[in-house]
């Protein structure tokens, strides 16, 4: 799993038949300092998080998962909201 | 899912059986700007995207997770026509 924060939404009428319910996020990955590392990418959101929020994200065809579908082309899905992060120092 | 562009279709004759009648097109990666990147990757379409449509891609085992390419050897599938974008950072 790993951090990001949401910075927006994407908006498609035209897309595959099991994704018709599902919001879609665009995120950004962050590091445990909160800075921005690597590339945005577009994640499923399966509870609601909104934009500048830290979620939670798993990739790969895990991300299917949580989704209300069994089958469903996604390879990104946000399932926690991050309230705090406490690092611990070595 | 990553962002993309479409540029261009792939032709091939000669391939696997289980690739036959698959779409292929070449999508460009974009930045939050809509900036192309110099990657890309080829992918099949699923959604009737056409050149010029920025799509979002799917990558990996979750590519073969539509009726189209399910238990196919494909590894990147279009799955959305992006409509648009809203970005508030």
């Amino acid at each position: 799993m790993y951090l990001a924060k949401v910075i927006g939404t994407v908006w498609a009428t035209r897309k595959d038949e099991n994704l018709r319910t599902l919001k879609l996020q665009f995120i950004q990955p962050i590091n445990a300092k909160r800075e921005k590392t690597g590339d945005p990418l577009v994640a499923v959101d399966t509870i609601g998080a909104g934009p500048g929020e830290t979620v939670f994200y798993i990739t790969a065809r895990e991300a299917v998962i949580p989704l209300p579908v069994e089958m469903a082309p996604v390879d990104a899905s946000i399932v926690g909201i991050i309230d705090r992060i406490d690092p611990h120092k070595p | 899912m990553v962002l993309g562009k479409v540029v261009g279709t792939v032709w091939a004759t000669r391939k696997d059986e289980e690739l036959v009648g698959m779409k292929f097109l070449i999508v460009r990666h974009l930045d939050v700007q809509h900036k192309l990147k110099e990657t890309f990757v080829v992918a099949v379409d699923t959604v009737q995207a056409g050149v010029g449509d920025v799509v979002l891609v799917t990558s990996g085992s979750s590519a073969r997770q539509t009726a189209v390419t399910k238990n196919k050897p494909v590894d990147a599938v279009i799955v959305a026509v992006v409509d648009k974008l809203d970005i508030q950072d």
